[in-house]
């Protein structure tokens, strides 16, 4: 039963545009310390995103025109930014848009993606047919591009690029489950719940679901770094949360004009944010599937 | 360190050829990887011997050690494996050779034969290619290498050897590539055919046509062949001498029509009564219980103590020396009682 | 073979076909009256009502919209920009160069280092193996916004060698000059991949039984290495690296703004601000259309590389 499963994926694949997270097995983070490291680094982020409010020292979008671009300091730890905003104050306020849009993004394609490529590999057939070709088709459109041309339509701020992007990377989620459940279907423990006459939905919930779960939320933890930097540049482009509200890619790009000045800490800041949240996903998503790997075997 | 003890002992060279240089010595060879990657060495104390012209068998199961030996040969040893003793070709060590040596030895002296011919050849290079790239390595001209390939193609019996030297490995069936292998191991005109279970991976109908070819060329060029198998009546077919290994060590050598008639070591004796036989008064084979020795495993005294039916309690306590009986050696603490089979 | 062609261009096809209505529907998607949408605040003359009326076609029914304004777009005709007062496709065809030229720097720093780095850890197990890794695992994490931050720090406010953003060179060798900080910032994260695929490729390949076999049979070692691993590794590394070509036209969008670089990525991101649609409409369909025949080019081609990767599940010879 696997291999027309694998043969077809051939097939469509052509029409895949550059796979980020098809990419499995490279390995490009690596395992042991480094993986309890990074689920700290998360933990801290989620922890300060929480707290924003109560442990950012200043008002984020507090302007001090007459503290324009002061460095380190007692008084600002990271210093301030052009228009005199406390950038510490801005990071951790930034860390709740940051999470927020990926986390979104990766929850809406995830469960969309769950449910399309379940229903391929359940019903097979036309349905298949059409579900996969359809998720092809959405893969060929790079999700950027898709993005630019929402906000084009419905205008900067959160919500277009959420979409756009929550739309690009249901394929991600919908070829993974689609690949997986194929192949469990075929298993003889399915076919034995079957002739027990166990209802398809049953079946898809109480059991194909919670063995497919595992490597889907490894590729979640993955697809959360790619979505936090695909939002990330939406934002340095303008196209994102709109001053004066504090995020990480709009803070780069506001900190272009000091970095010629030669300051370049109001943008440094927050790219070694978005830098170290995406290796820490990684590591995550990797370490995850690497155990996943193990169990199987 | 028991292999220390069998550092110089015969290698049970053979009576027929007395004054002349062996193409191929092996004293002594220890073979281990490093500390904790296994409990015992891959060899202990190997000692072998080819002589020009001959054919020897190297038998053993899957896991002796055989194929690192016969690999040894060509200074091929597994990564970070440490060595004793010497493997001298031609009275040089390979053990001690320099990077630039070990290639020109490979490139002139020592050629070899693997198992699998599908996975010996680049698939994306033309079997032309394949074939002319060892003579180049030697030093020959691209015209002259051409020429060479296919007076080889046809003597491995490949039609239109011009035609084929074009082609690609996929073209070709298990037994034909592997034709191909054995005309590129001959091309540059070695001492040594070193031969790894080369019909293992192919067809039984094929298995003889190639064993026909290999036999027929070694005679022709007067090549030393060392015949690695799992398969001791194969090796009886085509050997003058048979050496059997077990976990890492030679346990018997000899002739090959007395180790048939009068095989001095339980093993030799079990890998002659599993195999089954065609004669209608044979009895039926009967296997050698238990498994081979894994790399994690390291029995005291005689590795084939826990399998051996003959076994007294001195045989797990103290490791069998190699000692000579009748025109070979054998290591067995019983050897001289005889096995009767 | 002919199977395999057919699909792949069918399937482009069907991608040319579907952008083509995202990018004409969303026109009509947008809120409120399509008009008012283009017109985006601009003062409402009859005259620019009345141009816009006839250049998307809006009295006609739906569907003949649709086909007119894919007629004149196949012809090159994408109507003209609001903000610059210039037919969009020669507008286009001023930023075109740009673009090529930064994707072509780009696309030539992938391939060199990206390779280079794989082939090199993949040889040099041990340190220099884990530097490339922990390299290139930061590279793959660094977007290419916040590369260009750094690189213009360093390059061009403290060591001054190379311009910062902004600037019109004119020649070729200066406009190189000029955009080699933006050519780096977009490598980086693509040759940090490539530089994975390459390892991984090589290290496959360096593990294959016929390439022990070469090695015994006296063939040199750098020989072996170059005859038989890389050779074979490269199938792989192209494949990926073409898909990677296409990344890299999406991505000029950010560099482009980063470094004020005049061409298509910038001009598309300006155009979506000043709400100049024909201009954005244009741009995307022909970024699809250009990452599409990318993807079906490299396709294509791979086979030629390596014969072991093209009929993927359609048996040999």
């Amino acid at each position: 039963m696997t291999s027309p499963a694998t043969a077809a994926d051939a097939a469509h694949a052509p029409l895949a545009p550059f796979r980020r997270p098809g990419l499995r097995g490279l390995r490009l983070f690596g395992q042991g310390p480094l993986f309890a490291l990074s689920v700290a680094v998360l933990a801290v982020l989620v922890l300060v995103a929480a707290l924003a409010p109560v442990i950012a020292p200043y008002d984020p979008e507090a302007l001090d025109l007459s503290a324009s671009l002061v460095g380190t300091s007692g008084d600002h730890l990271l210093g301030t930014d052009q228009s005199g905003r406390d950038i510490l104050s801005r990071l951790i306020h930034g860390a709740r848009t940051g999470l927020l849009g990926p986390l979104l993004v990766v929850a809406v394609s995830t469960a969309l993606g769950t449910v399309l490529g379940a229903v391929a590999a359940w019903r097979g057939g036309w349905t298949d047919t059409f579900l996969s070709r359809s998720m092809d088709l959405v893969f060929a459109i790079p999700g950027l591009l898709l993005a630019i041309l929402l906000v084009a339509v419905a205008g900067s701020g959160m919500t277009a690029p959420v979409v756009a992007m929550a739309v690009a990377y249901t394929p991600y989620a919908g070829r993974l489950v689609r690949g997986i459940a194929r192949q469990e279907k075929a298993r003889p423990y399915i076919e034995s719940y079957r002739v027990q006459g166990w209802s398809g939905w049953t079946i898809c919930l109480r059991h194909l679901l919670p063995n497919i779960a595992p490597t889907v939320l490894a590729q979640s933890a993955m697809n959360f770094g790619y979505a936090l930097m695909d939002l990330a540049a939406l934002s340095f482009l303008g196209f994102g949360v709109q001053p004066p509200t504090a995020d990480w890619g709009a803070m780069i790009n506001d900190g272009q004009a000091a970095v010629l000045q030669g300051a370049i800490l109001p943008a440094l800041a927050p790219s070694a944010c978005i830098v170290l949240a995406v290796v820490a996903f990684g590591i995550v998503g990797e370490g995850l599937a690497d155990r996943i790997a193990r169990r199987e075997r | 360190m028991t292999e220390q003890k069998h550092l110089t002992h015969d290698t049970g060279a053979p009576p027929g050829a007395p004054g002349e240089a062996p193409v191929l010595e092996i004293d002594g060879l220890g073979v281990r990887l490093p500390d904790g990657q296994a409990a015992r060495p891959i060899l202990d104390g190997v000692g072998l011997r080819v002589a020009p012209g001959e054919t020897v068998g190297l038998v053993g199961e899957s896991g002796s050690g055989k194929s690192v030996a016969c690999r040894s040969v060509l200074g091929l040893l597994p990564p970070g494996a440490l060595t004793t003793g010497q493997v001298r070709v031609a009275g040089r060590d390979v053990l001690t050779m320099s990077r630039a040596e070990l290639t020109a030895l490979r490139a002139r002296q020592v050629a070899m034969v693997f198992q699998d011919p599908r996975a010996s050849v680049n698939p994306l290079r033309r079997v032309g290619d394949f074939l002319t790239e060892g003579l180049r390595a030697a030093g020959t001209s691209a015209a002259a290498a051409t020429a060479r390939a296919e007076e080889l193609l046809d003597a491995v019996g490949i039609r239109d050897p011009r035609g084929a030297l074009r082609r690609r490995p996929h073209q070709f069936s298990g037994g034909m590539l592997q034709r191909v292998v054995i005309a590129a191991a001959l091309a540059a005109e070695p001492a040594l055919l070193v031969a790894d279970e080369p019909t293992t991976a192919l067809d039984v109908t094929t298995q003889a046509e190639i064993i026909a070819i290999l036999t027929r060329l070694r005679a022709e060029r007067g090549t030393g062949l060392l015949f690695v198998t799992h398969d001791l009546e194969l090796a009886a077919a085509i050997c003058d001498r048979v050496y059997v290994m077990y976990a890492g060590r030679i346990v018997e050598t000899r002739r090959t029509d007395e180790l048939f008639d009068r095989p001095r070591h339980p093993y030799t004796a079990g890998l002659l009564t599993c195999a089954p036989r065609i004669e209608r008064d044979a009895p039926p084979p009967r296997p050698i219980p238990g498994r081979p020795v894994s790399l994690a495993e390291a029995p005291s005294g005689c590795a084939f103590a826990a399998r051996c039916a003959h076994a007294l309690p001195r045989c797990t306590e103290e490791p069998p020396v190699p000692a000579r009986y009748g025109d070979g050696l054998t290591a067995c603490h019983r050897a001289d009682e005889g096995i009767t089979l | 073979m002919t199977r395999f062609l057919t699909g792949r261009l069918l399937g482009l096809v069907a991608v040319l076909f579907v952008t083509s209505l995202v990018v004409f529907g969303s026109v009509h998607l947008a809120p409120g009256d399509p008009v008012s949408f283009l017109l985006h605040g601009r003062p409402a003359t009859p005259e620019a009502v009345e141009a816009l009326r006839s250049q998307y076609h809006l009295d006609d029914p739906l569907p003949l919209q649709y086909v007119k304004w894919l007629g004149s777009a196949l012809q090159g005709d994408f109507g003209r920009s609001t903000q610059y007062h210039q037919d969009v496709s020669s507008l286009i065809g001023s930023r075109m160069a740009g673009t090529l030229i930064l994707i072509g720097y780009s696309a030539l720093l992938v391939a060199l280092l990206g390779v280079a780095a794989g082939i090199g850890a993949a040889l040099h197990p041990g340190l220099f193996d884990r530097a490339v890794l922990i390299g290139t695992g930061v590279a793959t994490a660094t977007p290419a916004f916040v590369s260009a931050i750094v690189l213009v720090s360093v390059f061009s406010v403290r060591l001054g060698w190379f311009p910062g953003p902004g600037g019109t060179p004119t020649g070729l060798g200066e406009r190189l000059y000029h955009l080699t900080l933006p050519a780096f910032a977009l490598a980086l994260t693509f040759a940090g991949l490539l530089a994975r695929v390459t390892r991984s490729a090589m290290l496959d390949e360096l593990g294959r039984e016929h390439v022990e076999v070469a090695r015994a049979r006296g063939v040199a070692g750098r020989t072996v290495v170059r005859r038989h691993v890389l050779r074979n590794a490269l199938g792989p590394v192209v494949t990926v690296g073409g898909t990677m070509l296409a990344g890299l036209l999406i991505s000029t969008s950010i560099v482009e703004t980063a470094f004020n670089v005049p061409g298509l990525g910038s001009l598309l991101v300006q155009s979506v601000t000043a709400k100049d649609f024909a201009v954005v409409q244009a741009i995307t369909l022909l970024s699809v259309a250009a990452f599409a025949v990318v993807n079906v080019v490299v396709d294509l081609l791979v086979p030629l590389i390596d014969p072991r990767l093209s009929l993927r599940g359609e048996g040999s010879s």
